[in-house]
Parts: C-alpha cells; sequence; structure tokens
C-alpha cells in the first residue's frame, strides 16, 4: 500500500512536469502571436504584406474622368497586377508600380491611396483595425488634359525630349511627356520576364524610364533670355526696351578673348525688342553682366532655380543657376549657357509667370483623391504663390513674347484667332559644344474669350535631326507647343 | 462488470461499493459539439474562400459523425464506464486536423492530402473500435510485453531498408501508401516499459549496490530496459528521427520516475542525455543546423537567402494575432513543404490566433489530465503505468513538436497529435486514446469510493 502511495506522488508529480510543459507552450504562444507578432509582421522576408497589398485591386490614376490604368487578376499569389491601356503615353504621370521593383512617380507618391491603406479612406477610424478588412483602393483624379498630352506626345513623335505645359492660372499640369517613352506595365508582375525587362529597359541607351520633363536638366539657351530680361525690367537696367542698346557684334566677353557671336544678324546696338524677337545673344549677354550676379540671382531664384524642394508631388529635379560666376561666366550664363541649367517643367512655369501677370503658382499633378466609391477624399486646393517679377515687367515681357510669335523666330506657334506668346531656344552642349544643339520653345498662348492665358508650354527636342544650322526652337519645337496649346484652347 | 475470458490473474478488487455514474450521455453531447464544431469550421473555410458552403460538407459531417457515433456505440457497450472526454476530444482534434488540411489542400490543387487522412482516420476508428471490442481487460498486455519490444524493435529497423524521404528514414511505402512504423512503436514501447517496470520496480528501487549517496539498482534489472532504450534510440539517431529518439527518452525518463521516484536517476538520466545532445549537436550537421536555426531563425533572411521554414511558421503565428485571421484567410502555405504534417499548428496559430491555438493546447493538456486521472485512480501498478505512459507520450509529442514550430525548442520533425498529415500517426493517436478508454473503464469500474492508494 504504501509504494501504492508513493507512486500516487511521483504520478503527480509526472502531471506537474506536464502541467509546466503546458504553460511553457502557452506562455511560448503569447510571447510569438502578441508581444512580438508587431516585429514578425514588419519584417521584409514575410510576404504577407505583399500578399495583401497585392490582393485587392489598386485604385486608378484618372485623367479627366476616365482611368489611364486598371488591374489585371492573375490568380498568382500577389494576385492583381497593375495595367496600363496606355502605358507609354502616360508613364511620366503613372510611372510604374511593380511587385518586384516597387513604385514611382504618382504611384509611388499616392501610393497609400491606391493601395488602400491610407486611413482617410476609411469611413471611420479604427474600424478596419477592429474588422482586420482592407479599404478598397482609392482613386487619383489628375490635372492632365488628354487632348495636350496626346498632342504633345503625337508632337515628338518618338524623338528624345519632353513636353511640359501647365495652366498658369492655377499651376495645374496639363501635359507632361517624355520621349523615348516605355510600357511600365512590363514591369507590374513578379516574373522572370519582369526582371528582363527592367534590365533592357536600364540598359537602354535611350533611357526610356528617365522622365525627362521633370528628371533631367538641360541647356535654356535662349529661352533663358526670358529671366534675364525680367531681371533687367525688375532691376531697372533697362527702361525702354526700344532704345538703341550699346551693343557690340562680336561681343567679347568681359576679362577674356572669347568673343561671342550671334546666328541672326543685325543685333550691333540693336534695341532690347528687336533683340528678344530676333535672339541676339551678344545684347542678353551684356545685359545680364550689366544686371550683376545678384540681381540675376534673386530673380532666378523668384522663378524657381536653384530649388530643391518643388514636389508635383513627386519631386523635380533642381533647375539651376550658378551664382558663383565672374562676368564671363555671368553673360554665359544670361543666355542659358554655361551652368544654367532647366528642366522642361521649369521653363513652363518661367512662360506661365510670364502670362500669369509675374505670378507663379506651385505645379501640380493631383486634382483630388477620391474613394474607390468616387467620394472625395482630398482636393488639390488653392497652391502657394509667387511674384516672380513686378507685374508691369510681365506685360512688357508678355509683348514681346507675342511679337516673337507674330514676326519673330517663333512663327511656327502661331494660332489664329489666339494671342500666343513664345520664345525659341537653341542650346549648345557637349564638349567644345560639339553635340546636337538642343531645340527649345517656350510659349503661352490665351483664346479670344478666354479672360486670361490657359496654357504655358515648354518644349524640348533633344536629337532633332536636322542639320546642326537649321535646328532651332523654332523649327522643331515650336510645332509642338502649337499643338498642345491648341488642344487646350479648343478643349 | 465481469471479464469473461480473461485469464490473467488479479488481485480481486473488493465488490465496488458505489457505482459510479458511466455518463455515456455526456459523450454522447460532447461528440456531437465537436463533430458540429468540425463541420462548421469546413462551412467556414468554404466561406471564406469562395463564399459558398463546400460541396461535401454535407458528406463529411456524416462521416465524422458516423465514425464518432460507432466509436461511441463500442465504447456503450463495451467500456461503459470510461472517461467520457477521451473520445469526444480525439473526435474534435481529427476533425479539427481534417479541415485545416481540406484547407491547405485549397492552396495545393495538385495534392490532395485530405481524402487520404479521411481514409487513415476510418482506419485509426476502426482501430479504435475493434480494440474496445476485443480487448477486455489491458492487463492482457502485460503478458505480451517481449512481444510488444520485439514488434517495436522490428518496427524501428524495418525503414532502414527502404529509402530516404527527405533526409530520414522512417517511411516505408507500400502500395502508394507512406507508412511511418516508428509511430507504431511508441505504443509498443509504452506497454513494454510499463510492464517491464510494473515487474521490477522494487528491485529497481531497492535492490543493488549503493555509491556515495547513489543507490544503484542491479544491471539484471536495469540492463535489458536500459538496452532496449538505448538500441531504439541508436536506430532512430540512424534513420535522423530526432523528434522521437527525444520522445522515447522522455517516455523512459518520466515511468522509470514514477516507477521508482528515484530522481537521482533522472538526473543522472538528463544528465547523460544533455551531454550525448550537446555531442550529437556538435557531430551531426542535420542537428547542428536544427540548433542554429533555432538560436538564429532569421539568419537565412539576413544572408539574403529568404526565410527558412522556422521563420516562415512564426511569421504565420504572429499574422494570427489574438484572434486569427478566420479559417481559409492565412497565408501558412508560405511555409512550403511540410505545411500540412510538422507545421499544421502554424495554420492553427494564422487562422484561430492565440484564442484557438490556446484552446487546442488546452485539449491536449485535457487529454493527458484524463490519462494520468486514469493512472491515479488504478491500484494495478502496470495499468498505472500504462496511462501514465500513454498520457506523456501525447504530452511530449505535443511539447516537442509545438515548442519546436514556435521557436521554443530546437525544431524536430513530428508529427502534431491527431491535427498532421500523416496516416500512422493517426492510427496510432487512436490506439492511445483506445488503451486509454480501456483503462479508465477499469479504473472507474472498480471505483470503491475511495482514492487509490
Amino acid at each position: 500500500m504504501t509504494r501504492n502511495i508513493r507512486m500516487t506522488r511521483y504520478i503527480r508529480h509526472a502531471a506537474c512536469f506536464c502541467a509546466l510543459l503546458l504553460v511553457a507552450l502557452l506562455v511560448n504562444a503569447t510571447r510569438i502571436q502578441v508581444i512580438q507578432a508587431r516585429s514578425y509582421d514588419d519584417n521584409p522576408a514575410n510576404r504577407r504584406t505583399a500578399i495583401a497589398r497585392y490582393g485587392q485591386p489598386r485604385g486608378d490614376i484618372l485623367v479627366g474622368d476616365s482611368s489611364v490604368t486598371g488591374s489585371k487578376d492573375t490568380d498568382g499569389r500577389l494576385r492583381y497586377e497593375r495595367t496600363y491601356p496606355k502605358g507609354p503615353l502616360y508613364a511620366p504621370v503613372t510611372g510604374f508600380a511593380s511587385q518586384i521593383y516597387g513604385t514611382t512617380f504618382l504611384e509611388h507618391t499616392e501610393d497609400d491611396i491606391l493601395s488602400g491603406t491610407d486611413p482617410m479612406l476609411s469611413a471611420f477610424p479604427l474600424w478596419n483595425d477592429l474588422t482586420r478588412r482592407q479599404n478598397p483602393g482609392g482613386n487619383v483624379v489628375t490635372t492632365i488634359n488628354r487632348a495636350a498630352q496626346r498632342a504633345a506626345y503625337e508632337g515628338l513623335a518618338g524623338r528624345k525630349g519632353a513636353v511640359a505645359a501647365v495652366e498658369p492660372s492655377t499651376g495645374r499640369i496639363l501635359a507632361l511627356v517624355t520621349s523615348p517613352s516605355y510600357d511600365p506595365q512590363v514591369l507590374s508582375g513578379n516574373d522572370a520576364a519582369v526582371e528582363r525587362n527592367w534590365a533592357r529597359l536600364n540598359a537602354d541607351p535611350d533611357k526610356p524610364m528617365l522622365n525627362r520633363a521633370v528628371r533631367q536638366t538641360y541647356p535654356p539657351g535662349s529661352t533663358f533670355k526670358v529671366v534675364t530680361l525680367a531681371a533687367a525690367l525688375d532691376a531697372g537696367v533697362v527702361t525702354d526696351v526700344d532704345k538703341a542698346t550699346d551693343s557690340p557684334d562680336p561681343y567679347t566677353l568681359p576679362g577674356t578673348t572669347t568673343s561671342l557671336t550671334n546666328e541672326a544678324t543685325g543685333c550691333e546696338d540693336a534695341p532690347i525688342r528687336a533683340a528678344f524677337m530676333w535672339s541676339c545673344n551678344t545684347v542678353f549677354a551684356r545685359l545680364g553682366v550689366r544686371v550683376g550676379v545678384s540681381d540675376m540671382a534673386t530673380t532666378a531664384a523668384r522663378f524657381g532655380f536653384n530649388d530643391t524642394g518643388l514636389g508635383i508631388p513627386y519631386s523635380v529635379a533642381e533647375s539651376t543657376f550658378d551664382v558663383s560666376v565672374d562676368k564671363a561666366q555671368l553673360a554665359l550664363s544670361s543666355i542659358g549657357q554655361y551652368n544654367t541649367r532647366a528642366t522642361p517643367l521649369q521653363m513652363a512655369m518661367v512662360s506661365a509667370a510670364v502670362a500669369n501677370g509675374g505670378q507663379i503658382r506651385s505645379p501640380y499633378l493631383v486634382e483630388r483623391t477620391t474613394r474607390s466609391g468616387g467620394a472625395t477624399v482630398s482636393t488639390a486646393g488653392s497652391r502657394p504663390v509667387r511674384q516672380a517679377m513686378h507685374p508691369a515687367t510681365a506685360v512688357r515681357l508678355k509683348e514681346l513674347m507675342e511679337e516673337v510669335v507674330t514676326e519673330g523666330t517663333g512663327t511656327n506657334a502661331a494660332i489664329p484667332g489666339a494671342t500666343v506668346g513664345g520664345k525659341t531656344g537653341t542650346a549648345q552642349h557637349g564638349v567644345d559644344n560639339s553635340g546636337t544643339p538642343y531645340a527649345w520653345f517656350i510659349s503661352w498662348a490665351q483664346g479670344e474669350r478666354d479672360l486670361e492665358p490657359k496654357v504655358a508650354v515648354a518644349v524640348v527636342v533633344e536629337d532633332a535631326e536636322a542639320d546642326r544650322g537649321e535646328i532651332s526652337g523654332g523649327g522643331d519645337a515650336a510645332p509642338i507647343a502649337r499643338a498642345v496649346m491648341e488642344a487646350v484652347l479648343t478643349d | 462488470m465481469t471479464k469473461a475470458g480473461t485469464t490473467v490473474v488479479r488481485a480481486d478488487p473488493p465488490a465496488p461499493a458505489v457505482r459510479l455514474p458511466r455518463r455515456r450521455g455526456v459523450e454522447l453531447a460532447l461528440i456531437v459539439v465537436a463533430v458540429l464544431l468540425s463541420v462548421y469550421g469546413y462551412c467556414a473555410v468554404g466561406l471564406a474562400r469562395h463564399g459558398t458552403v463546400p460541396p461535401g460538407a454535407a458528406g463529411y459531417g456524416a462521416g465524422l459523425g458516423v465514425l464518432a457515433l460507432v466509436a461511441h456505440l463500442a465504447v456503450r457497450y463495451r467500456a461503459p464506464y470510461a472517461d467520457p472526454l477521451l473520445l469526444p476530444i480525439g473526435v474534435l482534434l481529427n476533425g479539427l486536423g481534417l479541415v485545416l488540411i481540406y484547407r491547405l489542400d485549397l492552396e495545393t490543387p495538385g495534392d490532395r492530402a485530405a481524402p487520404t487522412q479521411l481514409v487513415w482516420s476510418t482506419v485509426g476508428v476502426a482501430l479504435f473500435i475493434v480494440t474496445a471490442l476485443f480487448l477486455r481487460d489491458f492487463r492482457v498486455l502485460q503478458r505480451y510485453a517481449y512481444v510488444c519490444v520485439a514488434a517495436a524493435l522490428a518496427l524501428l529497423v524495418l525503414p532502414i531498408a527502404f529509402p530516404a524521404v527527405n533526409g530520414a528514414r522512417i517511411w516505408i511505402r507500400i502500395a502508394g501508401f507512406s507508412i511511418q512504423p516508428g509511430e507504431f512503436a511508441k505504443v509498443l514501447l509504452a506497454v513494454f516499459f510499463a510492464a517491464y517496470l510494473a515487474a521490477n520496480r522494487n528491485a529497481l528501487a531497492y535492490a543493488g549496490r549503493r555509491i556515495w549517496r547513489l543507490q544503484l539498482p542491479t544491471g539484471r534489472v536495469l540492463g535489458p530496459i536500459v538496452a532496449i532504450w538505448l538500441l531504439s534510440v541508436v536506430v532512430l539517431v540512424l534513420e535522423r528521427d530526432l523528434g522521437t529518439s527525444l520522445l522515447f527518452f522522455g517516455l523512459f525518463v518520466v515511468l522509470l520516475y514514477v516507477a521508482t521516484g528515484r530522481t537521482g536517476w533522472i538526473a543522472v538520466g538528463l544528465l547523460l542525455a544533455s551531454l550525448g545532445a550537446v555531442a550529437v549537436g556538435w557531430l551531426e550537421p542535420h542537428v547542428h543546423s536544427r540548433v542554429q536555426d533555432w538560436l538564429h531563425p532569421f539568419a537565412t533572411i539576413e544572408a539574403g537567402q529568404g526565410p527558412n521554414q522556422l521563420s516562415q511558421s512564426l511569421f504565420a503565428f504572429a499574422a494570427g494575432g489574438t484572434m486569427g485571421t478566420g479559417l481559409g484567410l492565412g497565408h501558412s502555405i508560405l511555409i512550403g513543404f511540410a505545411a500540412k504534417s510538422d507545421f499544421i499548428l502554424a495554420t492553427a496559430g494564422e487562422e484561430l490566433g492565440l484564442a484557438g491555438l490556446s484552446a487546442i493546447f488546452l485539449l491536449y493538456g485535457l487529454l493527458v489530465e484524463r490519462g494520468y486521472r486514469a493512472g491515479l485512480s488504478l491500484r494495478d501498478p502496470f495499468g498505472r503505468l500504462l496511462a501514465v505512459g500513454l498520457a506523456s507520450i501525447v504530452a511530449l509529442q505535443v511539447f516537442v513538436i509545438a515548442g519546436g514550430v514556435t521557436g521554443l525548442i530546437p525544431l524536430t520533425g513530428m508529427a502534431m497529435p491527431f491535427l498532421a498529415q500523416g496516416g500512422s500517426s493517426v492510427v496510432t493517436n487512436w490506439a492511445i486514446v483506445a488503451l486509454l478508454i480501456r483503462v479508465s473503464d477499469s479504473a472507474r469500474s472498480q471505483y470503491d469510493g475511495e482514492v487509490a492508494a
């Protein structure tokens, strides 16, 4: 009997041991499922985040009231893939949404809305935390004008270049085109073909994934003369645009023996009006030197140069105007050469400032964001405004830009029945200026019945096939600008 | 309760003073609940995945219900005093396992395991019924102790002749079915240990020399049992089935302790085992990597090779959180290989959450507790050791595999009792439940109003 009593005690001890094992399991389960759960959930190797992200159709990016994106049900583990019905046309706007390579441009900056993770999409706060459900992806409505975008894309016709168009009075971006472009859909999925496409696109010497309209800077050439003249008028260096200037032709850069010449004739002592119309380098180089680096830099900064913080909402490359220059460098900088560089969007903003009485509205791409049902989540609202130049200066520049189109280098941009102002540019680049010059054209247009200019455009064409002498902003770039402006005015 | 045909000599207990309630109605009610819960889980998977009740729901429920009902009838007529919780727990765990496997089958359309598992469950329940019907008294088994151990060793050695599967030589393939003979060996070894220790426990506890403060049993008594244990462990090491070696060792230690109460022996045994484990951990690359995985589960992620199975399992548990994602809505299939067998608990953890996982642990805990309870209320040493041994098999097995997949201890491949895919395992578990039913029936029918002493 006593042995049996002892055995009962031993059995109880063994049972206690089993109970200890049970407690250990329960405590450990609490540890991994509750206490450390967040760190496991957030581990980058945990695919659940990606599975949830691609488990529902992504919200769409809209141009006007129709979508330029879509979602395809692949029935794979990462279920929905992005589609782009007009991929190359809108690639610089949408960017790509890849299951391997992440997102860019609007797909990136608006990702919270599109993927449905933005808490603003919930009807009630914390509701989704409670139900463990995800909101359907919201939509992003852009400011892009369908007709203008198409006109710009077709105008470039595959040549390397870019177009940016904005609405001067609001800053809405109406067109943003880069060429050559690519179809972002080839990067959407997660199979081997996507990796091949990625490698191919990155290796392409034409850089189709480069967003030339906002991420590439070019020497702006003669289009920068608008900024130089604005600085001169604001600083009082020029008071009468019709008075003959004391400008030699050729002009020897101060402190050097380098002489600057013109492509146009009759630039010697030409008044500002004629010099602007025919794009006299000598006159504007000397004018920049007379204004001085301080006033030039101030005006350039007001137009948006040397600004690293611009986002539309994705970041825009910084356009530069070098402030530590000697007089010879300042002379070249003033005609958009040397270290002066600008994105096409920046030059569209220059043109828009002239058209909008000297005021620059910060450009933006997202008109509003909505829930999947269409209810508005947020709207762009009024954008910050900056006075780039005196209103009187803007009036004077507007008049001069109009003359460029009516009788100067920019007649290709003229639109019957509309007021159009423009400025051509031909930018040298490369070692000893050996590269094919970039053809520039910036302009704005106002329809007969409009109260104010409706559109400002900048066009750059990198590799116009024409001979060097013939390539010019007026020849290659102005017709594209005109097509874009027409599209906006007739819209 | 007469045991006609039983020839085992036994110390006849005094006639029961109090007849305990049989509680078969409770058992039936709990079985109905268990079947309904399983059918509910089956429907929940279908609703979550396709928005409709799966077409096989009625058939599945009817099949499980009929199996459980027949088992219940067998118990009602042949073991009327049996513990009423054992069978419902078995039915619920088996039903839940079928639901989880069916749910994982949806992710692997080319590899369906649920139908096979259902067949094996039927075989298991059939074995349960046969045991309940024909094993009138568990003490018969005591006579076959050496047959059991011979069979166990044969079963352990058998797979060595077959090709290794996934690094372990523990399977044999017959007619398309994979059988893991080691699973059956567990029960046989438990029977042998219980019988041998019951017969020799006095000698083990008292005889032999005394060295310092340790009372050594005579080699003649301890020899056979140590030899058989060592042999089975060596075989398993050769077969690289470390989970089962651990289980055998644990079973051996628990039963030795319960039989003799010699903690000193347990300490020596544990010390030797730890030394052995450390040695094997250093020498055997397979084991070494398991230990490394346990210490650094995310090492493969940091090395840029992606998450290994253990980290995927941890991710699954973490994704479940407190309440779980709901059946059919988790992604535990990311674990890949063995998601339906060794890692089945991760699916339960992800889709049922900590709440469901704790419930499952408590079900196992209850099963083990009922086994120990049967052991406590018996007078016969063999029956006590057998009940404790069988319950300990379940407890140790749950701890080894659940602790492994949750990162508590190094991972060793083993089947979660009743839940995991694997025919041999589910049949063995039904055999364990059958024996516990038989033992508990004896315990409660002999109850004389006093706690067994």
